[in-house]
């Protein structure tokens, strides 16, 4: 590809990038930056691409490790607020359930995952849910989920104690669950 | 035999570490018992694969 070819790829995938980078770090700034220094590195990197891959699975890739170091350098000078803030309200979904441990309402039939993934629009729910998300929880489910970082590692990164990371990944994926099923899955949601 | 309650913390929690042994053969143990918990780990697990592949084609 050509140089100008290829910048203007890049370009293309900007607003992209920055939706993911906002999403994520929730600092518009921030993200701006991390994109910046994504389309540079990319474009320096342009030999080592060499049309392998698809453009935007790489260039996301480079965006992953840029957030990633800012979140630890965040981590660093900023440390997240007080422990206690993550671990109360551990019984908000309780209700789901009845007392003798079966479920109130039963989960429903989601159907064949690769219909829902293959679907754009299903990408744009699944980013307006996790918006949706108190940032407390979307930061540790975020670095978990999208920057795929082993568990172990966000509680050491963001000095929480591992039995705060478990309660914080289970609400933010049991919220997610609600969304989808209320604006996707559910009826009168606008999944085909 | 463990509860759907607790059946689905546990397959939650396998998915941010690796359960012990005997954890795991009790949920398989109930998933293979309760339809409703099995359509909630197909829920858990198309989650994980659409953050994955986030922010889509």
């Amino acid at each position: 590809m050509a140089d100008d070819n290829f910048d203007s790829e890049l370009n293309r995938l900007r607003p992209t990038l920055l939706r993911f980078a906002v999403l994520q770090l929730r600092d518009e700034q921030a993200a701006e930056d991390a994109v910046q220094d994504t389309l540079l590195a990319a474009f320096e990197g342009r030999a080592r691409f060499a049309g392998r891959a698809q453009l935007k699975t790489w260039v996301v890739a480079i965006l992953k490790n840029k957030i990633v170091d800012r979140i630890r350098q965040r981590s660093r000078e900023a440390p997240l607020p007080e422990v206690g803030e993550y671990a109360c309200e551990s019984e908000e979904f309780d209700a789901l359930f009845a007392a003798d441990g079966h479920w109130q309402e039963p989960p429903a039939d989601w159907g064949d995952p690769a219909k829902a993934l293959e679907q754009g629009r299903f990408y744009e729910v699944l980013e307006l849910c996790m918006k949706a998300l108190p940032e407390n929880l979307a930061r540790v489910f975020l670095m978990r989920e999208i920057l795929e970082m082993e568990t172990d590692e966000i509680c050491k990164e963001l000095a929480i104690s591992s039995s705060n990371c478990w309660v914080v990944l289970y609400r933010a994926r049991m919220r997610l669950r609600e969304c989808l099923q209320l604006r996707w899955f559910g009826e009168g949601a606008e999944a085909e | 035999m463990k509860t759907c309650k607790e059946v689905h913390r546990l397959v939650i929690e396998g998915q941010d570490r690796r359960l012990p042994l005997s954890q795991r053969i009790a949920v398989r143990m109930h998933l293979l018992l309760c339809d409703a918990c099995r359509r909630f780990e197909a829920q858990m697990e198309l989650l994980r694969q659409a953050l994955r592949r986030f922010p889509g084609d």
